[in-house]
């Protein structure tokens, strides 16, 4: 099997990784870089959990081959708040409204909200609900993952008022 | 739920593609947005022993407007649908569309060319290729052609498309003052693919409907165009359309598939009500646009189309 060098940036750092070009970028992440934030359900691109932002877009990590980030920005769950030791504000809503149980759908939800809330940074019920449908969550009922979003969504505008005020 | 092994080859330019696709033949399988081949793959229901990456070809992306005809790349973003001005502005039934493809992380990979190229009749964007006469531009090493949406659809998953052909782009007409366009349609969940739907444009003159367009989503083996529905919409007064009745014609020939999901009564009867409302939308901005011409397609939609 011949396998390919992969040079990516993820969660801010240079990588390097040599795979088989089956390979899928999660498991990349996973098996190579240890990133096992970063869960696997479906496999075949339906559950959502797991989503990683490629160049800034939210993506399933399962539906794309680890040889295709070369040269790409990957940030995973680990890397949202930018060190190990806390938590990204979408994070810290999440803990606040009980949006998890298991956790296992967790990284998945909190990087879809996190590109979600740079589109529509003050979103509706609605637009909450749209934005959601792409990750399921076995435990929750999503109510608390909603109010997640709808404190996530005041939080960063607050902060944002903030730091621009 | 692990693809088998495969060659990677990642060409840089179309010229190169094609290149590839003549010496590979049918061993191998271009990879675009992978959102549909990736899954097909992972539970391999296909084995491809090669892989054409056109990913990094820039000049399959984006889109170009001259004499009427919007050309979108092949490789263009289902997002870019929602978000390129000149593609909103020159097709509105692509940008009401897009937004019915799966989930906002689908549409940052899922391509144009890939949607054509997958041929799912449940897909949206073969039934607004069909509506509106769209032409499916391909390339090989033979050359290039242009196939009519209509007969680059053959039957279930399957098109003209050789095997050593790449879809390039496809062309679609720009229409003109007095239109109004919608998508309609119906899924158990949010983002699944719909049971049945319904993609329309028309057009209003004078407060006469001089042009429909209809296309069915999920109601046969291929996308279908309703061109009965279609006849007895033109030349009719905007005001007075039997919405009901037309929706029931359009899908009243039609054979869709029975299966867990719904029976072939249940889908045509969706489809009927699928093909009412989003003719009733399409109207309502269609002739709001008649009466207020300068009125922007922002204005109209936040006016007509929730
Ligand atoms: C959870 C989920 C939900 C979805 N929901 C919907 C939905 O509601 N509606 C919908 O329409 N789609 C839906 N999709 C599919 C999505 O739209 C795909 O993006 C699309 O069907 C295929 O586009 P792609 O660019 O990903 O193509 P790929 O997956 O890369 O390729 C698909 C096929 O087309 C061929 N191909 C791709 N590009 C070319 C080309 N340029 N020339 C020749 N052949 C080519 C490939 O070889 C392959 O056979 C969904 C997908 C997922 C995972
Ligand atoms: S594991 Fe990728 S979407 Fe389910
Ligand atoms: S918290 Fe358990 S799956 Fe979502």
């Amino acid at each position: 099997m011949t396998e390919m060098d992969v040079n990516l940036i993820v969660n801010g750092e240079r990588c390097r990784a040599r795979v088989e070009p089956r390979k899928t970028l999660a498991d990349l992440l996973r098996e190579d870089l240890g990133l096992t934030g970063t869960h696997l359900g479906c496999e075949h691109g339906v559950c959502g959990s797991c989503t990683v932002l490629l160049d800034g877009l939210a993506v399933r990590s399962c539906l794309m081959f680890g040889v295709q980030a070369d040269g790409s920005e990957v940030t995973s769950v680990e890397g949202l708040a930018g060190d190990p030791e806390s938590l990204s504000l979408v994070q810290r809503a999440f803990q606040e409204t009980h949006g998890l149980q298991c956790g296992f759908c967790t990284p998945g939800f909190v990087i879809s909200v996190t590109a979600f809330l740079e589109d529509v940074p003050d979103p509706t019920d609605e637009q909450i609900r749209d934005g959601l449908s792409g990750n399921l969550c076995r435990c929750t009922g999503y109510q608390g993952i909603v109010h997640a979003v709808r404190l996530a969504a005041r939080l960063r505008r607050e902060e944002r008022a903030e730091t621009s005020g | 739920m692990k693809a088998a092994a495969f060659d990677y080859h990642v060409p840089e330019s179309v010229d190169a593609a094609v290149a590839l696709l003549a010496e590979l033949g049918d061993e191998a399988k271009v990879l675009a947005g992978g959102q549909s081949l990736v899954p097909v793959m992972a539970m391999r229901l296909g084995r491809p022993e090669h892989i054409v990456d056109v990913n990094r070809i820039e000049a399959l992306a984006g889109a170009t407007r001259s004499n009427g005809t919007l050309r979108v790349g092949a490789l263009t973003r289902h997002r870019a649908l929602e978000t390129d001005v000149l593609i909103r502005d020159s097709v509105p039934l692509l940008a009401r569309a897009a937004p019915h493809i799966g989930h906002f992380q689908i549409r940052n990979r899922g391509t144009v060319g890939g949607s054509l190229a997958h041929a799912d009749s449940a897909a949206e964007l073969p039934a607004v290729a069909v509506a509106l006469d769209a032409e499916i531009e391909v390339r090989s090493t033979r050359g290039s052609r242009r196939i009519r949406a209509a007969d680059f659809f053959v039957s279930i998953f399957m098109t003209a498309l050789e095997p050593d052909e790449l879809v390039t782009a496809v062309h679609l007409p720009v229409w003109g003052r007095g239109c109004g366009f919608a998508v309609a349609e119906f899924a158990r969940r949010h983002g699944d693919f719909a049971l049945a739907g319904a993609a329309c444009g028309v057009q209003v003159d004078g407060g006469r409907i001089v042009r429909a367009a209809v296309g069915l989503i999920g109601m046969g083996s291929v996308p279908v165009r309703a061109r009965l529905a279609e006849q007895t919409l033109t030349g009719a007064d905007a005001h007075e359309v039997d919405l009901a009745s037309i929706g029931r014609d359009a899908v009243a020939a039609l054979d869709p598939p029975s299966d867990t999901h719904g029976s072939a009564a249940y889908r045509r009867h969706l489809g009927a009500q699928m093909t009412a409302r989003a003719l009733g939308r399409a109207l309502a901005e269609a002739q709001g646009q008649e009466r207020n011409p300068g009125q922007s397609q922002a204005q109209a939609e936040a006016g007509g189309t929730a």
